[in-house]
């Protein structure tokens, strides 16, 4: 089974969160919630593979 | 106000067992003439089981209540005799649209592929389709079939024995004591049967109203179904709007929790509410109103002793899915075949406890649904209404949120994976045919697949060999021959051989694969049979 990759897979990962945090500016914690929320399900879809998920929503869970 | 409601359709006539010196015994007493209750009748009688169906009331029920029936109950009802008027008179559509807010996020298309005898849905009111069950009720009756209905005959006490069931009914002429072998409580969500044999029924409340409201009008929406998620006509809330026969229109509006239910189902405010959402200038008038509330629970058990529970007396889910009243044909279809051979005394009565197994699969099946639907409509935190508008947001741009949207997963005929009465797989074949589901229909030519395995055990040979009947343990199973050539549009082979070159099925009486093979081999056969009989 493919397993959840856990360890730094993100070339340039400091633009990476640039973006993140700019596709946030200017909106309210509404419009930033729903934002997340979207976000959430259109990288769900791409990884598709539900035990992926599944260890993706445990390893967010535990903190 | 419909005439249909006021009319009795089974209208009190004194019976000779009010008159009797001691109780008599019938073979099976119904109770409950709703839409489960008439086809549990009808089907027993068919056999030649000999049945009386108790009512409280002596009409059809009031008010469209169920309305939307699914392809599966069409193809139990065709084995009743009763599916031609429902199909004729019921409205088809297969176009579902969805609205978010004030704009449409996308549209689905129901229309399975070709080759099915009859339509995934039709729209239906419940009197109708209770109507056209007692019509067959009266035609079986001139033929001389045991069966009879009996309005404003009230049950107020039952005593349960080992080896049959006694009651006390209540008439307009006061009460009498009669006893069955075995009863049938199809008595609705509220089952009195229940409520006297003090038996539980467990699940989840849903804090939540819905204002149904049955309007007739003369209007130019398409037979399609629609659904709002938050429109500006009912903020926050949902709503669906649905074409019913006869121009009449179901329309459901979501209330929320706190609210007067019956200020809110006073006529002066119920029309402003449906002015608001059909535009002010359209006419209409209202058929029938009221306010519901739903729960989604089940009985523990549906087979207590000599007393089987079908339909919403055992099993209840919200309304989004149409899975009421068609999951109580299905618990029928699955119990009357068992009761009929354990009755005759071919199955133990241990047969009867596989009605257990596999209805209450389709119970918690319909009950997982029902709840994740509803979790969709009506969110019940904060982040869940977030996650909910963010799938509605993407459905309108992306095809891969539109499977995410569930304004409600419509019934579809429950398989009975890992049930007591299948035989291991033995055939490389289709999954939609593997043991335990529900046959589906193919062509044959001018005639259709369902109608040649009604009733009775059949041997389905596909381009394979088979002795022409099988006599095992008391039943007889007689062979259907086709070839996949039969069927020039491939639906056959589609569904019921894939890839294989031939194939032999078993098929029970209530039209599920109980076994099936690449070949027919009389041991695994007769061992097949047997165990669907509940004798291995």
């Amino acid at each position: 089974m493919d397993e959840l990759i856990l360890t730094p897979n993100i070339d340039g990962a400091d633009d990476f969160y640039a973006d993140l945090l700019a596709a946030h500016d200017g909106l309210d914690k509404a419009e930033s919630d729903a934002l997340n929320a979207r976000l959430v399900l259109v990288l769900a879809n791409h990884i598709g593979d539900r035990a992926i998920l599944k260890q993706a929503i445990d390893a967010a869970k535990a903190r | 106000m419909n005439k249909i409601f006021e009319q009795p359709l089974y209208a009190y006539a004194r019976s000779p067992d009010q008159d009797a010196p001691t109780p008599v015994r019938h073979q099976v007493i119904v109770i409950g003439a709703g839409p489960v209750g008439l086809a549990a009748a009808i089907d027993l009688a068919q056999q030649g089981v000999e049945v009386v169906v108790l009512d409280d009331n002596d009409k059809v029920s009031f008010g469209s209540r169920a309305i939307c029936f699914a392809q599966r109950t069409l193809e139990i009802a065709d084995r009743l005799g009763c599916a031609r008027p429902m199909v004729d008179k019921g409205v088809q559509w297969n176009t579902g649209k969805v609205f978010f807010d004030d704009r449409k996020v996308y549209e689905f298309n129901l229309q399975p592929d070709e080759g099915y005898a009859h339509p995934a849905f039709i729209n239906l009111q419940q009197y109708y389709f209770e109507q056209f069950m007692v019509e067959r009720v009266r035609a079986l009756q001139a033929q001389g079939a045991p069966i009879e209905i009996r309005g404003r005959n009230k049950v107020e006490a039952i005593g349960t024995h080992d080896d049959h069931v006694k009651l006390e009914v209540e008439t307009p002429e006061g009460s009498y004591t009669v006893e069955a072998d075995w009863l049938i409580a199809c008595d609705g969500a509220n089952s009195p049967t229940r409520r006297m044999l003090g038996l539980d029924f467990v699940g989840r409340v849903f804090e939540d109203n819905f204002l149904i409201a049955d309007v007739i009008m003369e209007a130019d929406f398409p037979s399609e179904r629609w659904f709002w998620f938050d429109p500006p006509f009912n903020r926050g809330q949902s709503a669906l709007l649905h074409k019913q026969p006869d121009n009449v229109w179901r329309i459901d509006l979501q209330l929320g929790w706190d609210i007067d239910k019956e200020r809110e189902k006073r006529p002066e405010n119920v029309i402003p509410r449906l002015k608001a959402m059909l535009g002010e200038d359209v006419q209409f008038e209202l058929e029938w109103v009221s306010i519901y509330t739903f729960q989604c629970r089940r009985m523990e058990k549906f087979r207590h002793g000599r007393v089987l529970f079908a339909g919403d007396s055992a099993h209840q889910v919200s309304p989004f899915g149409a899975r009421g009243a068609n999951s109580g044909l299905q618990d029928t279809d699955n119990l009357c075949w068992k009761l009929k051979m354990v009755i005759d005394g071919t199955a133990p009565d241990s047969l009867l406890d596989s009605y257990d197994v596999e209805r209450i699969h389709g119970a918690d099946e319909n009950i997982l649904n029902s709840t994740r639907s509803t979790d969709f409509i009506t969110p019940k935190s904060e982040m869940s209404r977030i996650l909910r508008d963010a799938v509605l947001d993407l459905s309108e741009h992306y095809d891969f949120a539109r499977p995410l949207v569930n304004s409600g997963r419509l019934s579809v005929p429950c398989t009975y994976d890992g049930s007591p009465l299948n035989s291991a797989d033995a055939l490389d074949g289709p999954s939609e045919t593997r043991p335990g589901s529900p046959c589906p229909d193919a062509p044959l030519g001018d005639e259709f697949l369902l109608p040649k395995l009604a009733g009775k055990f059949t041997l389905l040979t596909i381009d394979a060999d088979a002795p022409e009947t099988i006599e095992e343990e008391g039943v007889t199973v007689e062979r259907l021959a086709l070839s996949v050539k039969d069927d020039r549009t491939l639906a056959l082979k589609r569904r019921y051989l894939g890839d294989a070159e031939g194939a032999v099925y078993l098929i029970r009486p209530d039209q599920h694969v109980a076994a099936r093979r690449d070949s027919y081999e009389d041991n695994a056969f007769r061992h097949a049979i047997r165990r669907a009989i509940g004798k291995e």
